[in-house]
């Protein structure tokens, strides 16, 4: 059993180097993917909650985007600013996601909603 | 090497200084606010002073990997803008929020934490630094709108977060693109790097897109404008200054530097035309709407959509080749200066007028404005620039914006540039004829408001309404032209 | 020693004009003393500067504006003329404006505006070049604004509105001649003769944008001279209290429109240069209808303001169509009618003012046998009329005179027609007015008397919402209604103004006067 397990894994783990070896197939549509479905969501989705999930995952996307256009170098050691951009950037999105997600909270506790009112631009504002 | 550390300091000091307003007590907290402001005014002067425009490279990493900072004319315009209204607000807030209140205990930080965003903003010269700049003062001006806590206020707050986070996603995306295609971040490698290898340039331009996507987004050029009037129209009166003279002019700015980056490599007419379209819409329906308001603040936040407008007409003539270019340039750091000034001045003023009636609506603000004439007076002076009469910066930036345009050969522009100041006439003088009007309720004696807030409006406002006298030299100290140097002969 | 003399005459009501600002409403006094101090000052600089031109000092100064452009200010003899006008004519209404808003709310405000409105009209009438009067021309309209809305009611703020709106759009199409000639030649100076003449820039640009550009500064300048059809504000404005029509009409707005086009004409364009682009004789076509247009429209109001008014919409053009006359004589004509006209109708306006705050009486109709209760207010408007009329020895005579001179030399012989005919109107609406104060028998109570409080009436003219206790001025400042003619501060100013309408007329001749020093001036602007 264990050996098969094994087996199945040192497989697996065969393809997707092979994968990552192959060179951008696999990670640029997933990162594209990943880009629109977050810009959809942002603009899209209904809630304040799952604008910021959607922002989340296209923030990820972006950096998947990064990783699969900078791969690694023959010495196989991943692009040091690359790195340095990603955990930047997931700090930042952090803060970001934590203070929408206190306000959020906030708003629900004063209104009961969690979505925002209607955007009254063209309206005169009262 | 003093002079290595001016640069580092400008974005280093205001965050010590946020801290620690922070942490300290009240008194502590005042005097150490003062401190911090004398102190960045020093390091201002320290950096104009330089005879060579500073650069610094943090912890001696130069570029493509080093974060770089650097000091050319622009930044230094906007550094000393932002001093200029940061102290008039600080003074001004410290008068207008109630002692100890929890309103000011939130502001300090806050403000401070957007300064040093601001800076590092104007000072970047790498593009993901300008990314982290970006979010800084994003998220420093959101904490600002949701101030009182209100739901209003809330709504208001996360409505510009959401919008604040897709332009940043947006921008990252493209600072990604153009790394992932030139391998620099640097901001001045960027474009040689794109001439040296032709072949990325769809790279360059989706990037490009995205960037002015994500930069018009934060800047609320129409029809991206929708988060604007909620958030600077509702925001407490300190808050809505620092938001609409310096927030807007960041990005802006940054979306300059790229525009001047990328300029010579690709060709931007169709995208200028395209922008500066958009600006004379903006600048339309920002008036129309103006005219239409009832509450003061919200008035002055729509004649911010409109003003962002005018701030984009430059670029259909700041192309490589171009007569008009560096007048173009020269016509957008005049109104940017222009606009900070007297937005800040009008929200002051606008929020003693409002402090001293109690309430925000125009028609009962007329006994307010017969209890403080020198709030009046800034509004007055303040509006004076935004009209675009002379002798006022808004004035100077006016008429350099005609000029490039007829250099440039792209007069129709001058029937708009002339036009809009009937616009802006008529949605200013909608306040100002308060001043004319009956008193609608007997005279009250109200406890007068201290003096100090009219007087920092009043300052700002003068500086607005009389900057046209400095225009001729400034335009020499700007040097437009050499800040076009890369982009050769015509 | 010299050079501060420019930036006092400018300085000394922007100072009064601020300190004023900040005057409680009760100091009349200091506040007195400033307006009229200011005003004499005023006068004395310009008397020096003038006395200092005929020694051959000559007075200017550059400041850096903007970027290749600087402010001038400088006193050659047109400026000069102007200038003196202005300051004359300034000193009169302050006293006349003391008078007349003795009890009227808001005087710190008003006397603050009317002192940087004529820092406005010194500023235009010394402008050096196109920016510098741009400047001045816009702070006019600005420091206008507050005058003209004073009284607060709705229709004043209409009006105001209307005002604002002409006189900004003119402003705004003001702008665009400039920019575009500026464009065009790099920045520009007048200079007698002309500008353009000199510069070698000129040579490159085509005929058709000169006319273009001519075309937009008549129309940009002609909101504020009231040229048909742009003249829809001046009526509406008479709303403003009487001071304030005095000095719009006289002195500051309508006179700066046509003092920028003679401006225009003589100094940027140049009167041959003008002649050869062809634009003089359209311009000429266009004064000749503003003149009987509004002569024509002045014959049906009742309302004796906006008859006056009207009368200005005609006269003003007299001066443009002298400007158009192309000859010594049409020049003479309208310049010297640009002094004649301002002491004029100042005259006038002095008059209805005494008659509305005397008598309670707006209405010619209500003005019979009026000349038996105010004889000498009537007689200074008699002398005003007549002046209007053309009749010697007051000035206007002399200005006619002229503009017909000037219309044979030109080969204009219809501009004759007109000015007969508009001559014959003007005796038509303002000899009725006459017969009917002199010779008519008053009525048994005049319509102040017949009110029962003479403080209802003040607080009536500023706030009509307002129940008359809730007046904050307090009613029992205001006097008992008169028995005799205007008050002293009222008449006296009144009398002064016929009398200079006189003197103008009768001492034509006599070197300095008004006709004299305009002659010197022709002979500099048609000289190679």
């Amino acid at each position: 059993m264990i050996e098969a397990w094994g087996a199945a894994l040192s497989t697996g783990w065969e393809g997707i180097s092979g994968l990552w070896s192959a060179g951008v197939s696999v990670w640029l549509p997933t990162g594209s993917a990943l880009v629109l479905l977050g810009l959809l969501g942002m603009l899209l989705a209904p809630s304040i909650l799952r604008q910021l999930l959607a922002f989340n995952v296209m923030g990820s996307g972006i950096f998947v985007l990064l990783l699969a256009l900078r791969p690694p170098g023959p010495s196989g050691v991943a692009d040091p600013v690359a790195q340095a951009l990603i955990l930047t950037g997931i700090v930042i999105a952090i803060a970001a996601t934590a203070l929408g997600v206190r306000l959020a909270r906030r708003y629900f506790e004063l209104t009961g909603q969690t979505e925002l009112p209607e955007d009254r631009d063209a309206a005169r504002d009262d | 090497m003093t002079e290595g550390l001016l640069l580092p300091l400008l974005v280093l000091w205001p965050l010590l200084v946020g801290l620690g307003v922070y942490a300290l007590p009240e008194r502590a907290s005042a005097a150490l606010q003062v401190l911090g402001t004398v102190a960045m005014a020093g390091l201002v002067v320290g950096v104009l002073a330089s005879p060579e425009p500073l650069r610094a490279a943090l912890g001696g990493w130069a570029a493509p990997l080093g974060i770089g900072l650097h000091a050319d004319r622009l930044a230094e315009s906007m550094l000393v803008l932002t001093l200029l209204v940061y102290a008039a607000v600080l003074l001004y807030a410290q008068a207008y929020f109630a002692h100890g209140s929890e309103l000011a205990r939130r502001f300090w930080p806050l403000a401070w934490m957007l300064w040093a965003g601001l800076n590092a903003g104007y000072l970047s010269a790498d593009l993901f630094n300008l990314y982290v700049a970006l979010e800084l003062v994003g998220l420093a001006a959101v904490g600002l709108t949701a101030l009182t806590g209100q739901s209003t206020a809330l709504a208001a707050a996360l409505r510009y977060l959401l919008a604040a986070l897709l332009a940043s996603n947006l921008f990252l995306l493209a600072v990604v693109l153009l790394y992932t295609s030139t391998g620099s971040l640097a901001l001045d490698s960027v474009g040689a790097h794109l001439a040296a290898t032709g072949s990325s340039t769809w790279a360059a331009k989706l990037a490009l897109a995205l960037a002015l996507v994500a930069l018009a987004l934060k800047t609320a050029l129409a029809p991206l404008h929708f988060w604007l009037p909620a958030a600077h129209g509702n925001a407490v009166t300190p808050v809505s200054a620092l938001l609409s003279a310096l927030v807007l002019k960041v990005s802006l700015l940054i979306l300059l530097r790229l525009w001047l980056e990328l300029a010579p490599v690709l060709d931007l007419a169709l995208l200028g035309l395209l922008l500066a379209l958009l600006g004379l819409v903006a600048s339309v329906w920002g008036s129309v709407l103006a005219l239409t308001q009832r509450k003061i603040k919200m008035l002055i936040a729509y004649s911010s959509v409109a003003q962002v407008g005018y701030l984009f007409l430059p670029l259909a003539w700041l192309l490589p080749g171009g007569l008009g270019a560096a007048l173009a340039l020269e016509a957008t750091v005049l109104h940017l200066l222009a606009h900070g000034l007297a937005k800040a001045a009008m929200f002051l003023a606008a929020g003693v007028l409002v402090l001293s009636a109690g309430r925000d609506d125009l028609a009962s603000l007329r006994g307010a404005v017969a209890r403080e004439p020198l709030a009046f007076a800034a509004l007055t002076l303040a509006g004076v620039s935004l009209i675009g009469l002379p002798p006022s910066l808004g004035f100077a930036a006016k008429w350099q914006m005609m000029q490039a345009a007829l250099l440039a050969d792209q007069w129709p522009w001058l029937l708009w540039l002339l036009g809009g100041t009937l616009l802006s006439a008529a949605y200013v003088f909608r306040v100002l004829r308060l001043a004319f009007l009956p008193a609608s309720e007997a005279f009250e004696a109200r406890a007068p408001l201290p003096q100090r807030l009219s007087l920092c409006a009043l300052a700002l406002a003068l500086l607005a309404a009389f900057g046209g006298f400095g225009a001729a030299a400034f335009s020499d100290w700007l040097a437009a032209d050499a800040l076009l140097g890369h982009w050769g002969g015509a | 020693m010299n050079d501060w003399l420019l930036p006092l005459t400018l300085a000394s009501s922007l100072l009064a004009g601020l300190i004023i600002f900040f005057l409680p409403e009760r100091s009349v006094g200091w506040r007195s003393a400033l307006n009229l101090g200011a005003a004499v000052l005023k006068l004395a600089c310009v008397a020096a500067m003038l006395w200092g031109t005929q020694q051959g000092i000559s007075y200017e100064l550059r400041l850096p504006f903007l970027p290749g452009h600087e402010l001038l200010l400088r006193a050659d003899p047109l400026g000069l003329l102007f200038v003196t006008l202005s300051a004359v004519l300034w000193l009169l209404t302050t006293v006349y404006a003391i008078g007349y808003l003795e009890h009227s709310p808001n005087r710190s405000r008003f006397f603050g505006f009317f002192s940087l409105c004529v820092t406005a009209t010194v500023g235009i009438a010394l402008s050096g070049n196109l920016l510098t009067f741009f400047l001045f021309y816009e702070l006019l309209t600005l420091a206008t604004y507050p005058l003209v809305v004073h009284r607060g009611t709705p229709q004043v703020l209409q009006a105001g509105a209307r005002y604002l709106a002409y006189t900004l759009g003119g402003g705004v199409v003001l702008l665009a001649a400039i920019v575009w000639l500026q464009t065009l030649v790099g920045p520009v100076e007048f200079r007698s003769g002309g500008a353009l003449v000199a510069l070698e820039a000129t040579a490159g640009v085509e005929n058709w944008m000169l006319v273009g550009i001519f075309a937009l500064f008549i129309a940009g300048l002609g909101v504020k001279a009231a040229i048909a059809p742009l003249h829809g504000w001046l009526p509406q404005a008479m709303v403003a209290p009487a001071p304030v029509s005095a000095l719009l009409h006289a002195v500051a707005v309508v006179k700066a429109g046509a003092f920028g086009i003679v401006r225009v004409v003589y100094e940027v364009f140049g009167i041959e240069f003008a002649h050869n682009l062809g634009v003089l004789l359209p311009l000429a076509v266009v004064a000749s209808v503003t003149i009987v247009f509004g002569s024509l429209r002045a014959l049906t109001q009742d309302d004796l303001k906006r008859r006056l008014a009207y009368s200005t919409v005609s006269q003003v053009s007299y001066i443009v169509l002298g400007v158009a006359l192309f000859g010594p004589a049409g020049t003479i004509g309208g310049l010297v009618h640009l002094v004649h006209q301002g002491i004029m109708k100042i005259t006038l306006f002095f008059c209805a003012g005494n008659y509305a705050e005397t008598l309670g009486v707006h209405r010619i109709s209500q003005m019979a046998g009026i000349g038996q209760r105010m004889p000498w207010t009537t007689a200074a408007f008699t002398v005003g009329a007549l002046g209007m009329i053309g009749v010697p020895p007051v000035a206007g005579f002399i200005s006619k005179w002229y503009l017909g001179l000037g219309a044979i030399e030109a080969g204009l012989g219809w501009v004759l027609a007109v000015l007969l005919f508009s001559s014959l109107l003007n005796a038509a609406y303002f000899l009725p007015i006459l017969r009917l104060a002199w010779f008519e028998a008053p009525p048994p109570s005049w319509p102040h008397e017949a009110h029962a409080a003479h403080a209802a009436h003040a607080a009536h003219e500023a706030q009509p919402d307002n129940p008359p206790h809730a007046h904050p001025t307090a009613p029992d400042s205001a006097p008992p209604p008169r028995t005799g003619d205007a008050a002293p501060l009222l008449l006296l100013p009144t009398l002064c103004a016929a009398a200079l309408a006189l003197l103008a007329g009768l001492a034509a001749g006599v070197p300095l006067s008004p006709l004299d020093w305009v002659r010197f001036i022709t002979a500099t602007e048609y000289l190679p």
